[in-house]
């Protein structure tokens, strides 16, 4: 177990390091988010005037027009360790923690503002006071403040604590922002960067275990148990009370980033959840911290870690029909037709029969557009999708557009003027050849043109019939418009 | 009019198909071109799923292939005139490769109608076939953005009011909902719904609705075939 002793000096020293940082992001590649992504301890992502907002250690601040592309926002009026925010009625309530003095010194402190668009006549933040402090003696470091608004009954609760015992959960006043009395309740141990969520009768804290701070040397490991009541007990899925140290592992290090931390909850409603951490290292940003946004599915009753979309070659199937999208053209069967009653039928031709060659069997391909339909897939050419990220094109929350190709060719999945799927020879960038790919929470995609997705219109892919697929108003309570990308 | 239920019993069938034809003989007449109004039949309504029960069949004519292209070949051939836009009467006949095949009222109480028995029950060969297919749906509203929504054993063709529509094409069993049209409108008054069914070997069936601007079945309109010539 790694117990970290934060200094106000080594804080300091971790804040130059992220300001030092933020030069190389300029020059680096765009694999995760895109623009200046820098950032420690980031808070849960709000929504304020159609613009995307999180605020780390040291003041830092982005903000976001879309959830794809960040810049750097405005340092609010008090800055500390580890904010979180949340907006409860007309304010968005932030609370800060600090060591004064030292850890375990700490205290929480609460601002207020009715907007975090600077720019906005309502922005203007309001000094709340401290609604949190240990004394140094007691068995908590009270950083680290998660907030959670039950929506069972609308109470107001924040959770805090780190590597000096216990994780707390206290009552806030929903209407002021500040303490409701002073009781509190130990609900985990030995851990930080707690928050709780809300799941089908279920209260889940999160909270992040392991070492931070120390680059790619950083264990920093999001953990979760739960429990029917809010104030626990949190157990994790072998019976472990997170009072204990328990917690199923939500998600570690992998790829090329190491050490997640700070879980915060993205609900886009519809059956779509994010979630928002950061990351110790960015081995492709220089091995500096940066902030990430994936998909969070759920499995059994329990969240899991989704992926964002990789580029690839796969079979776009419906989950409803469990046929495939392809080009409206006649298919030749890989490695040539065959007559059933043929002599010797079952015995193949011999040899490896290689993958379809696209560019042979597309030559008969028209040379227009193509409509777009549905069969069972049979690994042939017009069954085969690149689905390639777009650069420059903006994006979504967590994910840039993409393109969808039939792989090898030109030929392009669009969106026709008759509102109909239709595959053109050659992409253009047009809004209605870019495509949203949102992982649902049962692991599914959802998959949405740009201009619907502009527009906030819930226009998808929908499998309306077993060889027919439209765009259609999204419906989170059928399969029509779930669809899985299985490598071919 | 024939009712398809499903019938495993050939001579049952053949009696049942007699009955019916004597019953039809006696309203028989001649008529005018199109869609002039008729006195014999009731208009009828899709079932509770919205799927059409009432059809005009012509006997099966020979045909190979289910491939898009074998399909296309064999739907786009002329094989009597005027087979893109004449609207039969049941018991009209025409002429095919020197055989005369006849046009029949059919209705089915399933959603699908089996043309296996269809062709069976009239002493026809049931593979490597063609059979076209006819009904007016009468709306009494312009119904604007609908779906035609089918389903065949094996491959298909679909025209409403001779616009091509729908073709599924290859060796495929009959599934609801198969094969869906671009939104399209039923102009207010009849509506023509022509197909073209292609099999290989074995059962051969179809089934069609449309479907609303919520994908659920299109109701508020009727269907009328089976009227004879007077």
């Amino acid at each position: 177990m790694n117990i970290i002793y934060y200094t106000q000096s080594f804080r300091f020293f971790r804040l130059i390091m992220f300001l030092m940082g933020f030069a190389l992001i300029w020059a680096s590649p765009a694999l995760a988010l895109d623009g200046q992504i820098q950032i420690h301890d980031p808070s849960t992502i709000m929504l304020c005037n159609g613009k995307y907002y999180t605020y780390g250690t040291g003041g830092s601040s982005l903000v976001s027009d879309d959830g794809w592309t960040w810049r750097r926002g405005v340092t609010p009026s008090r800055r500390g360790m580890a904010p979180d925010v949340i907006h409860v009625g007309d304010r968005y309530y932030m609370y800060i923690s600090s060591n004064p003095g030292g850890q375990p010194h700490s205290q929480v402190i609460m601002i207020s503002s009715k907007s975090l668009d600077p720019e906005s006549h309502d922005y203007g933040w309001e000094d709340g006071g401290i609604v949190n402090s240990t004394d140094g003696v007691e068995f908590c470091n009270g950083i680290d403040p998660g907030l959670f608004l039950n929506p069972t009954d609308g109470k107001l609760w924040m959770t805090f604590g780190s590597y000096f015992g216990y994780i707390r959960v206290v009552e806030l006043d929903p209407k002021t922002g500040k303490r409701s009395d002073d009781k509190f309740t130990n609900i985990a141990i030995n851990c930080e960067a707690s928050t709780v969520i809300y799941h089908e009768g279920w209260y889940y804290l999160l909270a992040t275990h392991g070492s931070c701070c120390r680059g790619a040397d950083s264990g920093y490991n999001i953990r979760v148990g739960r429990s029917k009541k809010l104030t626990g007990p949190y157990v994790d899925h072998t019976g472990l009370d997170m009072i204990l140290g328990g917690g199923k592992l939500l998600i570690g290090s992998g790829g090329r980033v190491i050490g997640p931390g700070h879980f915060g909850l993205l609900d886009l409603g519809d059956g779509v959840q994010k979630f928002s951490c950061h990351f110790e290292a960015d081995l492709d940003r220089g091995g500096s911290s940066v902030l990430d946004i994936r998909p969070l599915l759920w499995k059994d009753g329990w969240p899991i870690a989704g992926d964002n979309f990789k580029e690839g070659t796969y079979e776009i199937e419906s989950v409803r029909t469990g046929t495939a999208l392809e080009l409206a053209v006649e298919g030749v069967p890989v490695g040539g037709r065959r007559s059933r009653g043929a002599r010797r039928m079952f015995a193949g031709q011999g040899g490896v029969i290689p993958p379809q060659d696209v560019a042979e069997v597309s030559s008969n391909w028209p040379a227009g557009n193509i409509g777009i339909r549905m069969a069972n897939y049979m690994c042939q050419a017009q069954q085969k999708w690149a689905v390639t990220p777009v650069t420059n094109a903006g994006g979504y929350l967590g994910s840039t557009y993409f393109k969808i190709t039939i792989a090898g060719t030109d030929r392009v999945l669009a969106v026709g003027e008759d509102g109909e799927l239709v595959a053109v020879p050659a992409f253009t960038g047009g809004h209605e050849q870019l495509w949203r790919l949102d992982q649902l929470t049962d692991g599914t995609w959802r998959i949405m043109p740009k201009f619907a997705s502009t527009a906030n219109e819930s226009l998808v892919l929908s499998a309306i019939g077993s060889s027919f697929a439209t765009l259609a108003k999204f419906d989170p309570t059928s399969d029509k418009q779930r669809w899985l990308f299985k490598t071919p | 009019m024939i009712t398809l239920r499903n019938i495993q019993n050939k001579p049952a069938f053949v009696i049942m198909v007699g009955l019916v034809f004597l019953t039809m003989s006696a309203v028989a007449g001649c008529a005018g071109h199109g869609l002039e109004p008729r006195t014999a039949y009731n208009e009828k309504t899709p079932n509770a799923d919205g799927f059409i029960q009432h059809w005009l069949i012509l006997e099966p004519i020979s045909a190979n292939g289910l491939s898009d292209s074998a399909v296309r070949t064999a739907v786009k051939r002329e094989y009597f005139p005027d087979q893109f836009t004449v609207i039969p009467h049941d018991g009209d006949k025409v002429t095919v490769n020197d055989e005369e095949l006849t046009w029949h009222a059919v209705e089915t109480n399933e959603y699908n109608v089996n043309l296996y028995y269809f062709a069976y029950g009239y002493g026809k060969r049931t593979s490597n076939v063609l059979f076209w297919a006819v009904t007016i749906v009468n709306c009494p509203k312009e119904m604007p953005g609908v779906r035609l929504a089918i389903g065949s054993n094996a491959a298909s063709v679909w025209w409403v009011n001779g616009k091509e529509v729908i073709g599924i094409y290859g060796d495929r069993q009959t599934i609801i909902d198969d094969g869906v049209s671009k939104r399209l409108t039923l102009k207010k008054g009849p509506n023509v719904v022509r197909c073209a069914i292609v099999n290989g070997g074995g059962a051969t069936d179809f089934c069609a609705r449309f479907l609303d601007a919520d994908d659920k079945p299109l109701k508020g309109f009727t269907v009328r075939v089976g009227d004879t010539r007077k």
